[in-house]
C-alpha cells in the first residue's frame, strides 16, 4: 500500500505536482493518465522513492519514506515491482539475467529459482529469447521482459509506466491481461498510460479507477472513461 | 564483515560479479600501476632495512666500543699496557677493558698484509678494546688521566668518524620509510581515480541495480572486490620482480660496505610479501570510500 499525502514536487523548472493525495490500497487497480509531461513518471518515481517530494509525505506499507535509510529503501523496492518507461535493462546481460536481476541482487540462490524463472519467461512468452541481449529485442519483447522483471520477486505492488508504450494493439492487450492476472493474484497495480482504448478495455474486466493529472493536480476521472 | 561476506568476497560471488561489466583499460592500467608501485616499494623497503641495519650496528659500536692504542717501544709496551688497563679498570663507566691478543691483532691486519705476518718483529701498537658502561665514562677525563699515566696511549672512540655515517644511515632509513608512505599514498590516489572512473562509467548500471533493490553494500562489493584483487595481483607481480632485482644485487661483503648490503637478510625476505597485502588493503579502502561517496549521491 502506498499513500501520498499533500505531496508537492517542484524542481528548478517550477512546480510539477501540488497537493496530491492518493491512496493505492492493497489489491486495487489504478490507471494514471494525463498529457505528456504532466508528471506521470514523476508521480511514480515518488511512489518508489527515486524522487523525494518537496512537500507532503509519501508512505509505503505504513512507513514514512523520508525516514527510510538506504538499506531500508532497497528492501522497500523489492516489494514494489516497477516497469520503467524506458525499461532500464543492463545491456551487457542476457534477457534472462535482466529478468532475474531482482533475484540476483537480493541474494537468492539462482539454482533454486531456475524453475520459477523459466515459468515466468514462459508466461511473458520470452522463453525463446532468453539468451538475447536487450538491444537485440523488439519494443514489445522489451516491455514484456520489463514486466517479468517487475514481478519476479512476487512484489505486493506493481507500478507500470507506459507498459504498452511502443507495442501494437494486440500486444498491448496481452500485456494488459498479464497485469490483470497479477491484480487477480492480489497485487496492487498502478499503470501510467495515455492509451484511452486500453483503459476502456481494462475497465470492462476489472474494477479500475482512473486518476488524471491536470494542472499539477490529481483528479479522479469521470465515468466517460 | 560476517564470515559469509568474507567468504563471498574472497571466492567471489559469480552472479554479483557479472552485474558490472568488465572495464578493460581501467583494469589493465590498475594492474600495471600496482605492479610498478610494488616494484618501487621493494627497493624502498630494502633501502630502509639496509640503512636501518647499518645505523643500528654503527651506533651500537659507536655508543659502546672504543680502542686504546699503545704506541710504545717494545720494552715498555707490556708495562704501559698494564698501566693503561689499571687506569681503565678504575675508571667509572668502563664496562670492560681487554688487551687484544696477538692473533686478534694479526687478524685485524690480515686484510692488508696477509696472514703470514710476523707481528712480534714489527713495531705494531698494542690495542685495548674498551667497552663503555651505561652511563659511559667521561671521555675527556679518561684522556687526561691516560696522558698523565700512560704516555703512549691514544684513545680512539670511533665517534669522530662514525657519527656522520650513522646520521647518514638514519636519514637514508627515514627516506626509505617516507618513500614507502608516498608509494602507499600514490597507490591510494591511483586506485581512487581508477575506481571513480569505473563508477562513473557504470553510473547507469549502478542506478539500475539500485532500482531493482540492490543494497549499497552489494553494489560497492562488485567494485571493491575487483580493485582489491587487481591491486593484489598487480602488486604481487611487481613485488616478485622487485625481489628478483634485489636478489640479483651483489652479495653483501665487507669490502663493498653499504652498497652491497642493500638487500634483505634472513626473515627480512618475508617482509616484501606484505607489500601486495598492503596494496590490497589500500585498494580496498580507497574503492570502498569512492563507492560509498558515489552511491550516497543516488536515490
Ligand atoms: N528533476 C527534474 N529536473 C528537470 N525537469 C524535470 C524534473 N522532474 C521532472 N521534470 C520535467 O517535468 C516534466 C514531467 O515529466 P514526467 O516524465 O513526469 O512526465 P510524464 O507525464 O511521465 O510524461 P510522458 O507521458 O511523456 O512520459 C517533464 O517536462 C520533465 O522534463
Ligand atoms: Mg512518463
Amino acid at each position: 500500500m502506498i499513500e501520498l499525502e499533500n505531496v508537492g514536487y517542484s524542481y528548478g523548472g517550477g512546480e510539477l505536482l501540488s497537493d496530491v493525495s492518493v491512496c493505492l490500497s492493497p489489491g486495487s487497480f489504478h490507471f494514471l493518465t494525463g498529457p505528456s509531461g504532466a508528471g506521470k513518471t514523476t508521480l511514480m518515481k515518488l511512489c518508489y522513492g527515486a524522487l523525494r517530494p518537496t512537500s507532503g509525505q509519501v508512505r509505503a506499507f505504513d512507513a514514512d519514506m523520508a525516514g527510510l535509510d538506504r538499506d531500508a529503501m532497497a528492501l522497500l523496492r523489492r516489494r514494489i515491482g516497477v516497469v520503467h518507461q524506458d525499461c532500464r535493462f543492463l545491456d551487457h546481460l542476457s534477457l534472462t539475467d535482466n529478468v532475474a536481476l531482482p533475484l540476483i541482487v537480493s541474494g537468492h540462490d539462482m539454482a533454486q529459482e531456475r524453475e520459477n524463472l523459466d515459468e515466468l519467461m514462459n508466461w511473458v512468452g520470452l522463453s525463446q529469447r532468453a539468451g538475447a541481449l536487450p538491444p537485440e529485442l523488439s519494443g514489445g519483447e522489451r516491455q514484456r521482459a520489463a514486466l517479468a522483471r517487475a514481478v519476479i520477486l512476487s512484489p505486493d505492488m506493481v507500478l507500470a509506466d507506459e507498459p504498452t508504450g511502443n507495442v501494437d494493439w494486440e500486444m498491448s492487450q496481452r500485456l494488459l491481461q498479464l497485469l490483470i492476472e497479477l491484480n487477480r493474484m492480489g497485487k496492487t497495480v498502478l499503470i501510467a498510460s495515455h492509451d484511452l482504448a486500453l483503459i476502456r478495455a481494462a475497465k470492462s474486466q476489472v474494477q479500475a479507477r482512473v486518476l488524471r493529472i491536470a494542472n499539477r493536480q490529481l483528479q479522479l476521472a469521470g465515468a466517460d472513461l | 564483515m560476517s564470515r559469509r561476506t568474507i567468504r563471498a568476497f574472497v571466492l567471489g560471488d559469480a552472479q554479483a560479479d557479472r552485474m558490472v561489466p568488465p572495464t578493460g583499460i581501467t583494469a589493465r592500467l590498475t594492474l600495471f600501476a600496482a605492479a610498478a608501485m610494488a616494484f618501487l616499494a621493494v627497493f624502498a623497503l630494502a633501502l630502509s632495512l639496509a640503512s636501518g641495519r647499518l645505523a643500528d650496528r654503527w651506533s651500537e659500536e659507536l655508543a659502546r666500543a672504543a680502542t686504546l692504542r699503545i704506541n710504545a717501544p717494545p720494552d715498555q709496551r707490556a708495562a704501559q699496557t698494564e698501566a693503561a688497563l689499571a687506569v681503565l679498570n678504575q675508571t667509572e663507566g668502563v664496562a670492560s677493558a681487554r688487551a687484544l691478543r696477538e692473533q686478534e691483532q694479526a687478524a685485524l691486519l690480515a686484510p692488508w698484509f696477509g696472514t703470514e705476518l710476523p707481528l712480534d718483529t714489527l713495531p705494531v701498537p698494542q690495542l685495548i678494546e674498551v667497552i663503555a658502561d651505561d652511563p659511559p665514562y667521561d671521555l675527556a677525563g679518561l684522556r687526561l688521566r691516560l696522558s698523565a699515566e700512560v704516555p703512549g696511549a691514544v684513545l680512539d672512540d670511533h665517534a669522530r668518524w662514525r657519527r656522520p655515517l650513522v646520521d647518514a644511515a638514519r636519514s637514508l632509513r627515514r627516506l626509505g620509510w617516507i618513500s614507502m608512505l608516498l608509494i602507499g599514498g600514490a597507490t591510494a590516489a591511483m586506485i581512487t581515480l581508477a575506481a571513480n572512473a569505473a563508477l562513473a562509467a557504470n553510473a547507469q548500471v549502478i542506478e539500475v541495480l539500485r532500482l531493482v533493490g540492490a543494497r549499497d553494500r552489494y553494489i560497492a562489493q562488485a567494485f571493491v572486490r575487483r580493485f582489491t584483487l587487481r591491486a593484489l595481483i598487480g602488486a604481487g607481480v611487481g613485488m616478485a620482480l622487485g625481489m628478483i632485482g634485489v636478489a640479483l644485487l651483489p652479495a653483501a661483503s665487507d669490502e663493498g660496505g653499504f652498497l652491497t648490503g642493500l638487500g634483505f637478510r634472513g626473515a627480512g625476505w618475508l617482509l616484501p610479501l606484505l607489500i601486495p597485502l598492503a596494496a590490497a588493503g589500500v585498494a580496498f579502502l580507497a574503492t570502498l570510500t569512492a563507492a560509498r561517496r558515489r552511491l550516497g549521491d543516488l536515490s
